[in-house]
């Protein structure tokens, strides 16, 4: 007979993995590739496969030849950093920054703390930040998504995102009221029809991706829920004091990233609290961010920066807030 | 339904042996008995070579306060005394008897029939539990008379009977509650007796729809008995888990469950009690499940203590094949053998077959922070940080994050996606800081 194995209890297993988890986020991101591609046509394709494409490779190079480590990118880890960067970036960004964003993403944000599971920042969220201040140009031109199904050529018009509308009408000084006229409605930014990056515009994909996620228990709900309910409350505060100013809580959350970044971005395990309270704090002070930037700050737009910020506080928060200890009273 | 207030998991439950009859198992030609099979101080063996033995007869004394008797299971002749391994293969002082016919101390009632009424006073009973060598057959083996021995100065106001039986496989503890009803009812108006309690709380989990049916129904004869259905929930059978999900208390750390008023007992031993007290029948085996899923026929088998366990598995047919690992207690829990060639002995609940492909543990990647191990433990501990502490030798830090209340139940390593071994670098932890807090005590 064969040796018997010889271990600790327990001696089964969930047969959960982190393969497992990572492609099912990746599952959870194609009804947003999806729209993309319904809205912005090949471009979408084309970019998104460029990300992922050097993702991979980027991780497969460090590993192989800087740190000389076994391959892990069929983890799946470094496909979801390429998805997530390439959502973040309007449809006709050149290929080239594309490439020098995921650089950005794995080989310094990612590979230099010890890969999957160290990284203190969300790899796509730095590279993403990093485009963002180094191609202010070009991170800021919106190809307009064009209605689903027509074959009109999709960079036919390009225009601002609605943040970016109030934020310019603003500052010629028009009321929010006038504004409000030329912004897209409810139903066309839950669909998509509104300027954007590639993967924020069609709230309806983001949340169902978001439902699929928090059913095979990949998220739970504490994140997005504070998040979206904090910036919800904080806007509806400013909204309620100046109408004229401060847009309305419900459009701080369909339009611009807010969703993208509050479902798949601040949900990142790697760079997200432990406990259930921790994660409350943690979405909370991402909801806080976003709005503040978005009101008072210089761009337009908040997420990432807000997410981004929260990170490094993480490992505090793991500190704050322990889970409940059994028996123990303080 | 009830359930305790954090963490838990739903392993498969393979209760592959859900609804095998109990059986006796035959007996064997030779036994081999541990001298000490119970927690506390060693029992001293009160027979030589060549004495003869009847079955009942005392062969080790619990001398101290904290120790239990042992009783021979077999007749004949004791051919040695001499140390013998034991499943983890350190040597222990064991009995070695020749079997010859099957010979009973006359005192022992081996008649089927029920014997209701109680007539011992709550002092004699738990005399009589000392004499006849219970002991807490859930695992640890602890010796009942002193758990039902309360200190001057505490009171008791709950008495739990464990029959969660949430570790997977395992089937006996449903089974003694369907076939054995009445007399398990009976035992556990013994225990409530001894106890002078109002009332005794039988908990059980909801998937053990037949015998929550059957209790509920004979319970109505037995005043006092309370079955409380549990939520199917892994470890829903821990001590604290179990006290926590009836009463709601959470026994302080590091204190013991009389330190929130209850007394746990589980299924087996309050069969035990039964036929200690009123069959005057001293525990000399116990029932356990053989199961596995390669296994073609699981049991659920009465076996006396001694019998080898080689002898088990021939009778059930053999290791299968695949056979990758053979387990004594429950998958979550239980010790992994490293040596068949060993006895049965107290507290020896399952034999399970893990298959090769399950045995196998997965080669462990870097921690992606998800959070599963803290979301699982019922302490509310962090495995994570526990681990990751026990493998830097901080231990300041491991005692910080209260590693000694951790119960070892695994439901953070087997939640864990990246198959790291966290019970076993949190059991590591456990034992260093156990010993500085121990040296730390002595010094004060």
């Amino acid at each position: 007979m064969d040796l018997l194995n010889v271990s600790g209890s327990p001696h089964v297993h969930s047969r959960e993995s982190v393969k497992k988890i990572m492609w099912t986020v990746v599952i959870a991101l194609l009804p947003t590739f999806a729209v993309s591609i319904l809205s912005f046509g090949f471009d979408a394709v084309k970019l998104t496969l460029i990300a992922v494409a050097s993702c991979l490779l980027f991780e497969w190079l460090i590993q192989k030849f800087l740190l000389k480590k076994p391959c892990s990118i069929s983890d799946g880890s470094a496909v979801i950093t390429g998805m997530l960067l390439a959502f973040n970036v309007p449809s006709n960004l050149p290929w080239w920054i594309m490439v020098i964003g995921a650089l950005v993403a794995i080989g310094i944000a990612k590979m230099p703390f010890g890969g999957l599971g160290n990284n203190l920042f969300n790899p796509a969220l730095v590279g993403r930040v990093s485009l963002l201040i180094s191609f202010p140009q070009q991170m800021t031109t919106w190809p307009m998504p064009r209605p689903w199904f027509s074959h009109a050529a999709v960079d036919a018009t390009t225009g601002a995102t609605p943040l970016g509308m109030i934020k310019t009408g603003l500052a010629q000084g028009k009321d929010m009221g006038e504004l409000m006229n030329q912004l897209p409605s409810y139903a066309q930014m839950l669909l998509g029809e509104q300027g954007g990056s590639l993967g924020e515009v069609a709230a309806i994909a983001i949340i169902i991706g978001g439902l699929f996620m928090l059913f095979r228990k990949v998220i739970s709900w504490h994140i997005p829920v504070s998040f979206i309910a904090t910036a919800f409350v904080f806007a509806t505060i400013l909204h309620a004091a100046n109408p004229a100013l401060y847009i309305p809580g419900s459009y701080h959350i369909l339009c611009g990233g807010l969703l993208l970044g509050a479902v798949f971005m601040a949900t990142d395990m790697v760079t997200s609290p432990m406990s259930g309270w921790g994660k409350i704090v943690f979405g909370c002070g991402c909801g806080l961010l976003t709005i503040i930037i978005r009101v008072w700050g210089a761009y337009p737009e908040g997420v990432s920066f807000a997410i981004l910020l929260m990170n490094a506080v993480v490992p505090l928060l793991n500190k704050a807030f322990p889970p409940k200890r059994f028996g123990v009273t303080k | 339904m009830k359930t305790f207030r954090k963490g838990g998991i739903h392993p498969e439950e393979n209760k592959l042996a859900h609804n095998t009859k109990l059986e006796e198992f035959p007996i064997q030609e030779k036994a081999v008995l541990y001298a000490s099979q119970h927690l506390g101080a060693p029992a001293v063996v009160q027979v030589q070579k060549g004495d003869k033995v009847k079955v009942g007869q005392l062969l080790a004394k619990g001398e101290a306060f904290v120790s239990a008797n042992l009783h021979s299971p077999y007749s004949g002749t004791v051919s040695k005394v001499e140390p013998a391994a034991d499943l983890s293969g350190m040597k222990k002082p064991a009995i070695f008897i020749d079997v010859e016919g099957d010979e009973w101390e006359e005192s022992i009632d081996r008649t089927p029939e029920l014997k209701k009424e109680i007539t011992l006073s709550p002092a004699e009973i738990i005399a009589k539990i000392k004499e006849m060598g219970i002991v807490g057959l859930g695992g640890a083996c602890f010796p009942t008379h002193v758990k039902l021995s309360v200190p001057e100065g505490k009171k008791v106001e709950y008495l739990i009977i464990n029959a969660a039986e949430c570790e997977p496989y395992i089937s006996i503890d449903n089974r003694i509650l369907l076939e054995r009803t009445e007399e398990f009812l009976t035992g556990t108006c013994v225990l409530r007796k001894a106890l002078q309690l109002e009332k005794v709380h039988v908990g059980i989990e909801e998937n053990k729809v037949e015998a929550i049916a059957r209790l509920k129904e004979l319970a109505a004869n037995y005043p006092g008995v309370v079955v409380e259905v549990l939520k199917t929930k892994y470890p829903q059978g821990a001590e604290k888990q179990l006290i926590n999900s009836i009463t709601g208390r959470e026994v302080p750390s590091g204190r013991l469950p009389l330190d929130v008023g209850c007394i746990v007992c589980n299924v087996s031993t309050t069969l035990a009690v039964y036929e200690a007290v009123q069959k005057n029948r001293p525990l000399i085996g116990q029932y356990m499940t053989f199961s596995g899923k390669s296994v073609t026929t699981p049991h659920n088998l009465y076996v006396r203590y001694g019998t080898p366990v080689q002898s088990l598995i021939e009778y059930c047919g053999g290791l299968p094949e695949d056979t990758g690992k053979v387990i004594c207690g429950g998958p979550m829990m239980g010790r992994a053998m490293a040596n068949l060639n060993v006895w049965t002995n107290k507290g020896f609940s399952s034999l399970l077959v893990i298959n090769r492909k399950e045995a196998k543990r997965m080669e462990p990647q870097n921690c992606i922070r998800c959070g599963k191990c803290v979301e699982a433990c019922p302490m509310g501990l962090e495995p994570y940080l526990l681990s990751a502490n026990a493998k830097l030798n901080r231990w300041d830090e491991t005692e910080k994050h209260h590693i000694m209340d951790c119960i070892e139940c695994g439901c953070c390593q087997f939640s864990c996606p990246s198959y790291r071994p966290l019970l076993d670098l949190i059991r590591l932890g456990k034992n260093k800081t156990g010993g500085i807090i121990r040296a730390r005590q002595q010094k004060k």
